[in-house]
């Protein structure tokens, strides 16, 4: 069975700046993984990168099949989700636009109302605030948003760029939840960059941790928990 | 008062029009940050084409509908050919650029089809409609018309998929990418829709001003007026300007400065408005939560 994801000494630059310097790396089918990583380790910007949104060089495969080369949309609409930076919420559209839009690139639309309904199932504040103006929803209910919108593709995988950013603990935990259900029974794969390493190490599967634009640890999530690297770097015990 | 509902009518006429080419100036603003100064000449080029085709012998309706998609497939054409080219450089290469376009498209228009003045045809009958003496039935006809173009891009902006892909695309690219839009081609549709609604306005106003190749210029600069006066990022907005401008205009030069200083009243709203209030009457506030 091929990777869901493999990297192989992928590269990107920022106009002249190289931010990737070769980061290698494969996913399993329905597997979560997580990539950590210090403040400008290259995080986000393999997120980027491996869907043609920055300059890069190297190879990118999603279930076999070369990416790298191919413009953003093209990448989405081969299954690849990618809840950005920030959110990328379309604010001045309402939160049922929003989800509809998640579901564009998808050939079927007599599904869309039908996953609607369901991501309104695991989000229920997104079905109160259906009609209303997404840039007026709180943080968490944007995240919620986000998350739901990226779910409306019927992704294979699903990369997360801090979920967590700025939410309440509770707010974090409970869409860490819906992540798992999600993951268990959708068997979407999930690529996760987050600050909160303890929460990422207990989602994920795998863990890849970044420094300076290449990975240097790779292995199975239990075991790094008791890397005392790692602990000491992320887990600050 | 029968004198001024007369004024108040015909300015409605007359902004009828300015809201179309003021709607066409909002629809490239939204998706590109940019004015095209180009979309009057544009539409004036495109009238020609539909003048050309009711010269050869084709019903006034068949060669307003070709116009129509001649002027979509033109504006895609200059989307692809001329403006993605240049795309994210300077303001001042794309400004440059949309005036050379203005200046190649009057001088197309010259060139081929001289500077002399033509009449060009209303499609609505020559006496006025349910006996009225102030407004002929062109002016009611051509306000028919805008209304009638501003309910479909409403409907297709509100309701279909591709009107709402483009809504996002043009409010945030790098989103609409991710979803799986080709903002590339929702770009170069919104120069089609733009110059498709530019060349109606451009057979609407024909008529009454007369075809040659400086048709649009006066027509342009009250556009842009209207655009502003309601919120240049407002196609609503752009709509009720057009209106307000017409009127105003019109009743301005009956009663206040006459017919020479006209013109005046658009450059004076133009920069009345940028000192003022930048934002135009109708400029969207957008709520948002940080």
């Amino acid at each position: 069975m091929s990777a869901l994801l493999e990297a192989g000494q992928l590269e990107a630059w920022y106009g002249a700046t190289q931010v990737l310097h070769g980061v290698s790396f494969s996913m399993a089918p329905g597997s979560i993984a997580t990539l950590l990583g210090a403040n400008g380790a290259g995080k986000t910007t393999t997120l980027r990168a491996l869907c043609g949104m920055v300059r890069t060089r190297g190879a990118v495969r999603l279930d076999g099949q070369s990416i790298a080369a191919m413009a953003t949309e093209d990448i989405v609409r081969l299954g690849v989700a990618h809840v950005p930076d920030g959110r990328g919420t379309f604010l001045d559209l309402t939160t049922e636009e929003n989800l509809r839009l998640g579901g564009y690139a998808r050939g079927n639309r007599r599904e869309l109302a039908g996953d609607i309904e369901r991501m309104y199932g695991y989000f229920p504040r997104l079905k109160e605030r259906r009609a209303q103006q997404a840039g007026t929803l709180s943080g968490g209910e944007q995240q919620m948003l986000a998350i739901a919108r990226a779910l409306m593709l019927r992704p294979r995988l699903l990369l997360l760029d801090e979920p967590s950013f700025g939410l309440a603990p509770l707010l974090v935990a409970a869409i860490f939840d819906i992540l798992r259900t999600i993951n268990a029974r959708e068997k979407v794969g999930i690529l996760l960059v987050e600050q909160n390493a303890a929460l990422a190490l207990e989602l994920a599967d795998q863990v890849f941790l970044l420094e300076t634009g290449r990975i240097v640890i790779a292995g199975a999530a239990a075991t790094m928990r008791d890397n005392d690297a790692v602990r000491r770097s992320y887990l600050g015990y | 008062m029968d004198a001024f509902i007369a004024q108040v009518l015909s300015g409605l006429v007359t902004g009828g029009i300015y809201a179309s080419v003021a709607l066409a100036l909002v629809m490239i603003y939204q998706a590109t940050h940019l004015v095209n100064f180009a979309q009057g000449e544009l539409a004036m080029f495109c009238t020609y084409l539909a003048w050309t085709m009711l010269d050869a012998g084709f019903p006034y309706w068949a060669a307003f509908a070709a116009t129509i998609a001649l002027a979509f497939v033109c504006g895609v054409v200059i989307e692809r050919v001329v403006i993605r080219p240049i795309g994210e450089s300077s303001v001042l290469a794309v400004v440059v650029v949309f005036i050379g376009l203005l200046v190649i498209f009057n001088s197309l228009a010259g060139w081929i089809f001289t500077y002399t003045v033509k009449p060009f045809p209303s499609p609505f009958p020559a006496e006025p409609l349910f006996g009225n003496h102030y407004v002929s039935s062109h002016g009611i006809g051509a306000i028919g018309v805008t209304l009638v173009v501003l309910a479909l891009l409403y409907a297709f902006f509100r309701f279909t998929s591709l009107g709402l892909a483009m809504r996002a695309a043009a409010q945030n690219p790098v989103s609409a990418r991710l979803v799986g839009i080709r903002v590339g081609w929702t770009r170069a549709l919104g120069w089609g829709l733009a110059a498709a609604v530019g060349s109606i306005a451009g057979m609407m106003v024909a008529p009454t001003v007369y075809l040659d190749p400086n048709m649009m210029a006066g027509i342009l600069l009250y556009a842009f007026a209207a655009a502003l006066v309601g919120g240049i990022d407002n196609p609503w907005g752009a709509v009720a300007g057009g209106f307000l401008v017409g009127v105003l205009e019109n009743l301005l030069g009956a009663y206040v400065i006459g017919t020479e200083l006209k013109l005046t009243v658009a450059l004076v709203l133009i920069v009345g408005v940028l000192v003022i209030r930048p934002s135009g009457l109708f400029g969207r506030v957008t709520v948002k939560r940080v």
